[in-house]
């Protein structure tokens, strides 16, 4: 493995952002781009789908500036740290966020929307830690899957061993929220840092069977609450219970496909002003795209994803250094189930779990999750040893 | 590393997969299947409400209302939201019921659709649309629902138009009532769906039953923009309502009060008579002036939903089945009424119209004796003297000998049976076809009704000659009714000698209505013409066009020749005067208006006699025919006759009257004026009677009162009292 330093530690802060050979030069711009794209977007569409909540009201999407702005903020701090310093970290990071999915279960926790996931700050502010999680779960597999046994490219048994540990670990905490959605993520996270990191195919194969007798015994034994089985029902089939549990799929898909090729208008769309489609702001925020926006629309929120997603997995194969490719790997993949389980549940084609749509939904957590995600892939980047 | 690029390239191409998965599913979604969810997304975005049409009036021949609307504060109760609330919303019943005054009980009754096992007074229209609970909430009550509607959630309090009767019970059978329309009149109803909602009421009698398509009008259509919750906010599409036509009818509402009256003081002096009819025409034309049954009932109950109790006292014997119209479905026998048609077969038959006919005090028919009133005889007399007198010995001797010629009891294979054939020129034995519902047909019965009847008894009878009656404590009785089982069984399909003594003065079988008997009344004393009565007149616009006429069909002709009808109509001319309602029309000032007309007293079985008394006037070119009916009543000279001469001496204004009630003592003859606005012009000199035209409810349109007081009231009173804006 080659040892770089980053160019003349010893020059000033200042000379070093503005000089020729600046990392910032070095920064992927189409990344960034592409994701304050989002953003704008997202604060859009928060705005229309939250304006009709009182007359003028522009409280949320007041607040959602605001969480873009820290999330900014953070994403250009992480992006500052060299990865191999946070590799360092990596250990602190994970257990922290535990940390914060343990303070959710005492008495500090808070119960929004039926789920259990929740730390007040106050001042009407709170803290999601499951959504820090996926961060310090991503960090520590990295951390753990990095370094290769002797002789070979492949992660060591007794890594393997600890980063499986940390993610059941997560997962457990997570899933006494309980949230599905999140553990899905994890899951999702933990398996991709096995495939990136060259974990033997028998392995993963093995794992993989090992997961799902895991979800056949969860069916089996009724360990899901009902209306998690309900969403799955309704997923297959909408018309089930078009009142009900189906009403969520049967009302998105309505918005999105009325919208059809060039969509109605930012706050024109008539199914988001009666707000038919619920936790639009949020979860269901695609269908506000859907509908205002159009095919045309909403396509370009999924290439502006596909864009980050894209340059992201440029990023992981561009580095040339394990821990970095494998943080800006899941990272990617993080973002692309997320992504592909949103959207997918809002146009029908996935069952509805509570995941929010990366950088354009309202949240403050995952806004400032899905930012410092990017500070870490920008991080990589400027670090890596390119020159085209 | 290398290891970890390929895996990297694999994770890329799912990438690209997933992407390309979303944007197709995405360009499936929303340019295919687009224009469809677009269509779903307007159903579910938009709800359809029906805004009801305004209602027509029903007025009388001179414009005043004898049905009108009156806007009210409706309470109503959204049950579909009410069952899915804690108790099913029981508590919020418990306090609605405390504010409107009514026991929960009561009110979830009325709030439970209509079903099997599931009776009055439950919910006869859509379970989905509010169901009306107080159709005349006041103000107070109103106030206490909507200012603390959060303890009422699914009670609703609204303007609305309803029903309004400004002649209280009069006419009330006539004038029918209104229901919620059903689920299954409406599947009746192909292509008029649209016309309804729920909350829409249908006519379900009289007036309201026959002219519901006129009066109805055509709903409008408000296409509200709603949320989630079923707020609206706002309107993508409205059509407004068409409201109804208004009905003319040639009812006079001060000849229908006389009548009204008339009749309670009749049922008053009768102590046992349980119940009344009278009705006014006007020979000439056909039409109704007055149609009165009583007991009467307020028709104000069916507003808001009838109660329990409210629909068994209209159809309970104790309170005389008030809704019941004794006029139309009082099947009575005549007397000696009927004596007009009687005359006339005996002329059919071949009798003179001029001969001298014996008047014994009784007359033998087959092996039985039939007597004369009192087995009084009155010697030799022609035809006029008969009637006037009301002899019955020589309509026993006409019937009978027709009997006997057409074969007594074994009769020829066509039979003419000339005093059956006879009634039913007369128009008795079917319905008139007057322009109300379910009227009943009376019965004439000739030899096959005889026959008919015995196939359908004939088991009974067969079997009581057996048995006899031994729970029938009277020895003598049970004995008479055994041997008439026994007489029934064995030729019960024979008309008997008897019968048709019995038929030539209308007793026994023979049934006839008040109705039946005043149009044939009416044919007799104008130009011999049977006429279908009408009490509609025309159907006017609401701005005042005339839509229609309403003409009186002619449906037949009288079996007699205008020489023989001035005979018989001059013959009773003499009865007040001079005949068996002399005592009757004692003072009544004939040389100013004649009066004629017979008396009539039909024996029941078992009861009081039916009062009779059928009359016309003025002789000589009669305007009016009063025919007054009163069951149990006792003889018809003392009951029915009296109440005649009130409606006469109201609508000439003798007695106590100081004016008539009609002006020149004649039916109104042109039609009123409405004018565009909705005022009656050129209206009658009334005594102060407030005409009011309709009133919205709720629809949002502006619609005119009128408030004409009749002497010189053209116009005045478009002051648009009482409108109502759309509310929402």
């Amino acid at each position: 493995m080659m040892d770089r330093t980053l160019m003349g530690g010893r020059r000033s802060f200042a000379r070093r952002a503005v000089g020729a050979q600046s990392a910032m030069w070095r920064l992927d711009g189409v990344m960034l781009v592409a994701v304050a794209a989002l953003c704008v977007i997202g604060t859009l569409l928060v705005w229309s789908s939250t304006r009709t909540w009182a007359p003028g009201s522009t409280g949320l999407v007041k607040k959602h500036l605001l969480n873009v702005v820290i999330g900014t903020l953070l994403c250009s701090a992480v992006t500052v740290v060299d990865h191999r310093a946070i590799r360092a970290y990596a250990p602190l990071a994970f257990l922290l966020s535990l940390a914060g999915l343990g303070l959710v279960i005492t008495p500090l926790g808070a119960t929004i929307n039926g789920s259990h996931s929740w730390i007040l700050l106050g001042g009407g502010f709170a803290v999601q830690p499951s959504e820090f999680a996926k961060l310090g779960l991503l960090l520590i597999i990295a951390m753990l899957l990095a370094q290769p046994g002797e002789g070979t490219d492949r992660p060591r048994g007794l890594d393997v061993g600890f980063a499986l540990f940390a993610a059941v670990l997560t997962m457990g905490l997570v899933m006494l929220q309980p949230d599905l959605g999140t553990t899905l993520v994890l899951a999702v996270i933990t398996a991709a840092g096995l495939v990136i990191a060259g974990v033997r195919k028998r392995w993963i194969i093995l794992l993989t069977l090992i997961a799902g007798a895991g979800v056949f015994c969860v069916f089996a034994f009724q360990m899901l609450e009902p209306y998690q089985v309900a969403r799955f029902t309704a997923f297959l089939d909408p018309r089930v219970d078009p009142r009900g549990v189906g009403y969520n799929s049967t009302q998105s898909l309505i918005a999105i496909g009325s919208g059809q090729l060039f969509g109605k208008g930012l706050f024109d769309g008539g199914q988001t002003t009666g707000r038919f489609v619920p936790e639009q702001h949020t979860d269901f925020i695609f269908t506000v795209a859907g509908e205002e926006f159009g095919f045309l629309g909403s396509l370009t929120v999924v290439l502006l994803l596909g864009v980050v997603l894209v340059r992201g997995l440029r990023i992981a194969r561009l580095c040339d250094d394990r821990f970095g490719t494998l943080v800006a790997g899941t990272i990617v993949c993080w973002l692309a189930f997320q992504t592909f389980v949103n959207i997918g549940m809002t146009i029908g084609i996935m069952p509805i779990t509570g995941l929010p749509l990366p950088f354009v939904s309202y949240g403050g957590t995952a806004t400032f999750a899905n930012l410092i995600s990017i500070g870490l892939l920008q991080s990589i980047r400027i670090r890596e040893q390119t020159f085209n | 590393m290398i290891r970890m690029r390929t895996r990297l390239v694999v994770l890329q191409v799912i990438v690209m997969a997933v992407l390309a998965v979303l944007s197709l599913r995405l360009w499936q979604v929303q340019v295919v299947r687009g224009q469809e969810l677009v269509t779903r997304a307007t159903e579910t975005r938009t709800r359809s409400v029906i805004v009801p049409a305004v209602r027509g009036q029903i007025l009388d021949s001179s414009g005043r209302p004898l049905v009108r609307n009156q806007t009210s504060l409706v309470v109503s109760i959204d049950r579909t939201g009410l069952i899915r609330m804690p108790e099913q919303g029981v508590p919020v019943l418990r306090k609605l019921g405390e504010v409107l005054g009514e026991p929960v009980k009561q009110l979830q009754k009325r709030i439970t659709p209509c079903g099997p096992g599931v009776s009055k007074p439950c919910w006869t229209g859509s379970p989905y649309q509010p169901i009306p609970v107080e159709e005349r909430a006041d103000t107070r009550e109103a106030l206490q629902i909507l200012e603390r509607q959060e303890e009422f959630p699914g009670v609703s309090a609204e303007v609305q138009s309803v029903r309004q009767y400004p002649g209280g019970k009069a006419g009330a059978q006539m004038l029918g009532y209104l229901q919620p329309v059903t689920a299954a009149e409406l599947e009746k109803r192909e292509g008029l769906k649209a016309a309804f909602s729920g909350v829409d009421l249908v006519g379900r009698d009289g007036l309201e039953y026959i002219y519901d398509d006129e009066l109805r009008g055509k709903a409008g259509l408000r296409r509200v923009q709603v949320d989630r919750m079923g707020k609206a906010i706002g309107v993508e599409e409205q059509v407004a309502p068409i409201s109804g036509d208004t009905l003319v009818t040639s009812i006079d509402a001060r000849v229908q009060a006389l009548a009204e009256e008339a009749l309670q003081h009749a049922m008053k002096n009768a102590p046992k008579a349980d119940g009344a009819a009278a009705v006014v025409l006007e020979p000439k034309t056909g039409r109704v002036l007055a149609l009165a049954s009583a007991p009467g009932y307020d028709p104000a109950v069916w507003a808001g939903g009838i109660s329990d109790r409210g629909y068994q006292r209209l159809l309970s014997d104790s309170t005389g089945k008030p809704l019941v119209s004794r006029a139309l479905n009082g099947m009575f026998a005549p007397g000696s009424t009927f004596k007009v048609s009687s005359v006339t077969s005996m002329l059919r038959a071949g009798y003179p119209l001029n001969g001298t006919y014996d008047c014994p005090g009784a007359v033998m028919v087959g092996d039985r004796a039939f007597h004369n009133f009192h087995g009084i005889g009155l010697g030799s007399m022609n035809l006029h003297t008969a009637l006037v007198k009301s002899c019955d010995t020589i309509f026993y001797s006409a019937g009978y000998a027709q009997w006997l010629k057409d074969g007594g009891l074994n009769p020829k294979k066509t039979p003419k049976e000339v005093f059956a054939n006879t009634a039913k020129a007369f128009g008795f034995g079917k319905p008139t076809g007057i322009d109300l519902p379910g009227e009943s047909a009376g019965r004439i019965p000739d030899r096959a009704w005889k026959k008919n009847m015995w196939a359908q008894t004939s088991g009974n009878s067969c079997r009581r000659a057996k048995t006899g009656y031994p729970e029938v404590t009277d020895k003598s009785r049970a004995e008479f009714l055994k041997r008439l089982a026994n007489e029934n069984c064995l030729e019960g399909f024979l008309l008997r000698a008897g019968d048709s003594a019995n038929f030539s003065i209308g007793q026994g079988d023979v049934l006839v209505t008040p109705l039946q008997l005043a149009r044939a009344y009416a044919a007799l004393v104008s130009d011999g013409k049977l006429r279908s009565p009408r009490i509609g007149w025309a159907t006017i616009r609401p701005d005042g066009a005339l839509v229609r006429r309403i003409d009186v069909p002619v449906v037949g002709e009288l079996p007699l020749s205008k020489k023989e009808r001035l005979y018989i109509k001059d013959a009773l001319s003499d009865v007040p005067s001079d005949g068996t309602a002399a005592g009757a029309f004692a003072g009544f000032p004939m040389n100013k208006v004649r009066i004629g007309g017979k008396t009539g007293t039909a024996e029941v079985w078992g009861k009081e006699d039916t009062s009779w008394f059928a009359s016309f006037a003025p002789t000589n070119d009669p305007h009016f025919v009063v025919v007054v009916m009163v069951s149990q009543g006792g003889m018809g000279a003392s009951t029915a006759a009296p109440a005649a001469r009130e409606i006469y001496e109201g609508i000439f204004g003798f007695g106590e009257h100081k004016k008539p009630a009609l002006p020149g003592g004649r039916p109104v003859s042109k039609l009123p004026k409405i004018a565009a606005d909705g005022t009656v012009a050129d209206g009658p000199v009334a005594d102060g009677t407030v005409t009011e035209g309709t009133v919205a409810g709720k629809t949002g349109t502006r619609t005119t009162v009128a408030d004409s007081t009749g002497e010189g009231g053209t116009g005045k009173g478009t002051t648009g009292e009482g409108v109502t804006e759309a509310g929402g």
